[in-house]
C-alpha cells in the first residue's frame, strides 16, 4: 500500500477527469422520503459533480455491479439435432466511486464464494476484473453496526481509499493502476500532521457508533436455538418479500430458468438473484417445499449469514451495513433478532438457577 | 415446428372477449418484434383481434373479461365445452376486474346512473372461475405480452407453466426503486404476485395488485404496517379492492 494526501480540489479534478473517461457509478440522491431524509443509490454519474460525496448510505449496495439482479449466461442453438452454447464473459470497465468500508468487505466475501472456491464464477471474474473502485470512509448512521462485524475499516479489496481529514483526503493506494493515474495530480506524501489527522479521524469513526450487535459465539447460539420459538415470533411478521435479500451486498443466493426462444429455435439460460425468504426458495420438483413456513425461511437466512458461513469460512457474511433492517416494511433487523435469540437464553430459568451456596 | 429434435403441432386456439376494454387481445396483437414467431406458433380458429374467420374447433381458449350478462354465461360454457383447455386472461376474467366495483351497489342504482332509463340485461360481476372450471389463469390488467409468450411456448413445447409465486418488491427493488412507503404512499407491491416488472412502482405509481395475491402472503403482517405507520386504512381498503383480487382475504378480516 502507498499512502499519499490530496487537497479536495485536485481530489475532484482527479474525480472528474475519471468519470469522463469511464463507466462510472457514484452515490446520487434519488429520492427525499416522507420525513425529509435523503435518499442515494449508485447511479451512473458522468461528472464530478454529479457525485455527492456527502452521502450516508445507499439504499441498495453495489453488488449488482459485479453479481446482477438478472444475467443471460448463455444462449443455445439449435439445428440439425444439435445444438450450440454461446458464452460471452465480456464485460465493460467500470468505476465504481464511494462504497464505503462495508460495500467493500461485501465484495472481499462475494469473491471468496464466487472466486476463490474451487469453482470460480467466469462472469463474475470478467467483472470482478473490470471494476476498479474507489472507498471512501463515513462517519457511521446510528444504526450502522459494522463495527461489531470489524468491517468498519477494509485494507483490502479496492483500488483506493479515501480518508477524509478535513481539507484533503489522505489515500490508501492499493494498485498501480490507481497510482498511475494518480501520478498526474498534485499528491503529495503525508505529513505528521495527516498522520494525526487520519488516526483521530479513526478514533472518531471507531467511537461514533450508537449500534453494537454481540457476535461472539454466535454460531454455536444460533445452533442452540434451532427450535426457538423467537423465529416464529420473526417469521410471522415476515412478508416474504425478499427485499432484505435484494439489498444485501452479500446475498448472492440465485434461481436458474431456461427460457425458449419464441420461435423455438433457441433457448436462453437466465439468472436471477433470489432470497431465501421467498415461498418457493426450497421448493423441488414435484412440488415439495421444504420450507413451506415464514419463520424458518427467516431462520435460515440468518443460519446463512451468522452460523454456515461463519463456521465454513470463519466469518458471518454480514457485514453490518444494516440495509435489511432499513428497507424491511415489517421492521425485522438483524440487531433486534440477534438479540432477541440472546434475551431468550439469558432469561432460561435453568440458565439463571443460581449456584450452591458455598459452605 | 422442431424444437430439441421433437416435432410439435400448432396449438389451435381461440381468443374470446367478455365484459372488458379487449385491453388484454390486443397485448397479444402487440410486440412487433416478436409477433410473426408467436403467431407462427398458434393455429388461430377464432380471435377477432388478429383474424376474421372464426371456428369452434380449438384446443385452448383464451378467455377475457369478467361475466355480466346471462348470455355470456351460455356462451362461457360452449366455449369451454369446446376447448381442452381453458385459460383466463387478464384480471377482469382472473378476479373480477375493475367492473367489479359495480357489485358494491344495487344493480338497478348502476343500471340507473350509467343508463338512465334504457333497460340493459345485466347480472353482478362474477369471475370466470364461478362460471367454469379454469385451467390456468394469467392475470394483470393488462396481461404481460412476454408472460403470455413464455406460456403458449411452455404449452407448445409441454414444459412446466409457471407463475412468480413472490410479490413484486423482488422486481421493484431490483430496478433500485425507492419504497413507496418510504415516500409515505401505501403500495400492495409487498403482497401482489410479481412478473409484471414492476412497471407501476417504477414509474412512482403505488401497486394496485392487478396481478392478484402472491403465494402464501402475509396479510395480517401487511395490514400492521399500515397501520404502525399510520397511513390511511380506507386508501389500503380502496386499492385492495381496485381489481377484486383480495376479496378472500379481506373477507377473513371482517
Amino acid at each position: 500500500m502507498i499512502y499519499k494526501v490530496i487537497a479536495k480540489p485536485e481530489f475532484e479534478k482527479f474525480i472528474d477527469a475519471l468519470v469522463k473517461a469511464n463507466l462510472s457509478y457514484g452515490p446520487q440522491q434519488v429520492d427525499t422520503d416522507k420525513d425529509g431524509n435523503p435518499i442515494y443509490q449508485f447511479k451512473e454519474v458522468k461528472a464530478v459533480g454529479d457525485i455527492a460525496f456527502d452521502y450516508t448510505a445507499t439504499a441498495s449496495s453495489a453488488k449488482h455491479f459485479l453479481t446482477p439482479y438478472r444475467e443471460t449466461l448463455s444462449h443455445f442453438t439449435f439445428a440439425n439435432g444439435d445444438w450450440e452454447q454461446d458464452i460471452s464473459y465480456d464485460s465493460k470497465p467500470l468505476v465504481l466511486i464511494g462504497l464505503r468500508p462495508c460495500d467493500i468487505s461485501a465484495i472481499n466475501i462475494l469473491d471468496d464464494v464466487l472466486l476463490n472456491e474451487h469453482f470460480p464464477s467466469p462472469y463474475y471474474l470478467a467483472r470482478r476484473k473490470n471494476t476498479f473502485i474507489i472507498g471512501m470512509d463515513h462517519l457511521p448512521l446510528p444504526d450502522c453496526f459494522c463495527k461489531s462485524l470489524n468491517h468498519h475499516t477494509v485494507t483490502t479489496g479496492f483500488n483506493l481509499f479515501c480518508s477524509d481529514i478535513g481539507d484533503k483526503y489522505y489515500l490508501s493506494i492499493n494498485s498501480s493502476k490507481a497510482y498511475n493515474y494518480l501520478k498526474e495530480f498534485d499528491i503529495a506524501d503525508p505529513t505528521d500532521e495527516d498522520d494525526c489527522k487520519l488516526i483521530d479521524r479513526r478514533k472518531l469513526i471507531k467511537q461514533s457508533f450508537k449500534t453494537d450487535v454481540e457476535v461472539t459465539g454466535l454460531p454455536s447460539f444460533l445452533d442452540i436455538e434451532f427450535d426457538s420459538p423467537i423465529w416464529t415470533k420473526w417469521g410471522d411478521k415476515c412478508l416474504n418479500c425478499g427485499t432484505c435479500a435484494m439489498v444485501c451486498p452479500t446475498c448472492y443466493c440465485y434461481n436458474m430458468e431456461d427460457r425458449p426462444d419464441i420461435d423455438l429455435k433457441g433457448s436462453s439460460r437466465q439468472k436471477q438473484l433470489y432470497s431465501c425468504n421467498l415461498v418457493d426458495f426450497a421448493e423441488v420438483a414435484g412440488g415439495h417445499n421444504f420450507r413451506p413456513k415464514n419463520g424458518d425461511r427467516l431462520k435460515y437466512r440468518y443460519y446463512h449469514h451468522y452460523l454456515g458461513f461463519a463456521e465454513n469460512d470463519n466469518q458471518p457474511i454480514c457485514v453490518g451495513c444494516n440495509r435489511c433492517g432499513r428497507a424491511c416494511l415489517a421492521d425485522i433487523n438483524p440487531k433486534d433478532v440477534i438479540n432477541d435469540l440472546r434475551m431468550e437464553k439469558e432469561s432460561c430459568m435453568i440458565c439463571v438457577s443460581p449456584s450452591p451456596d458455598k459452605t | 415446428m422442431q424444437h430439441l429434435g421433437f416435432s410439435h403441432n400448432k396449438i389451435k386456439i381461440g381468443s374470446f372477449d367478455f365484459t372488458c376494454c379487449e385491453g388484454c387481445q390486443l397485448q397479444l396483437a402487440n410486440r412487433e418484434s416478436t409477433l410473426p414467431a408467436f403467431l407462427e406458433l398458434l393455429d388461430i380458429r377464432n380471435f377477432r383481434e388478429i383474424s376474421s374467420e372464426k371456428h369452434d374447433d380449438y384446443d385452448i381458449a383464451l378467455v377475457e373479461g369478467s361475466i355480466t350478462r346471462e348470455d355470456e354465461v351460455e356462451r362461457l360454457k360452449t366455449i369451454r365445452s369446446n376447448a381442452k383447455v381453458l385459460i383466463a386472461y387478464g384480471s377482469c376474467a382472473c378476479f373480477g376486474g375493475v367492473n367489479s366495483l359495480k357489485n358494491r351497489f344495487p344493480l338497478e342504482e348502476s343500471v340507473k346512473e350509467v343508463y338512465g332509463e334504457k333497460q340493459i340485461d345485466t347480472l353482478p360481476v362474477r369471475r370466470v372461475s364461478d362460471i367454469v372450471h379454469v385451467d390456468f389463469s394469467i392475470p394483470g390488467c393488462p396481461v404481460s405480452k412476454e408472460e403470455v409468450e413464455r406460456i403458449v411456448v411452455s404449452v407448445v413445447t409441454g414444459s412446466m407453466i409457471g407463475l412468480p409465486k413472490y410479490p413484486v418488491c423482488v422486481e421493484c427493488k431490483q430496478k433500485l426503486n425507492t419504497c413507496l412507503f418510504d415516500l409515505g404512499e401505501i403500495c400492495l407491491g409487498p403482497i401482489t404476485r410479481a412478473g409484471c416488472d414492476a412497471v407501476c412502482t417504477t414509474g412512482k405509481t403505488p401497486c394496485l395488485g392487478c396481478r392478484g395475491p402472491a403465494e402464501d402472503i402475509n396479510f395480517t403482517s401487511f395490514t400492521e404496517l399500515v397501520t404502525e405507520k399510520q397511513l390511511p386504512v380506507d386508501d389500503m381498503n380502496e386499492k385492495l379492492g381496485f381489481y377484486n383480487c383480495f376479496e378472500e382475504f379481506r373477507h377473513d378480516k371482517s
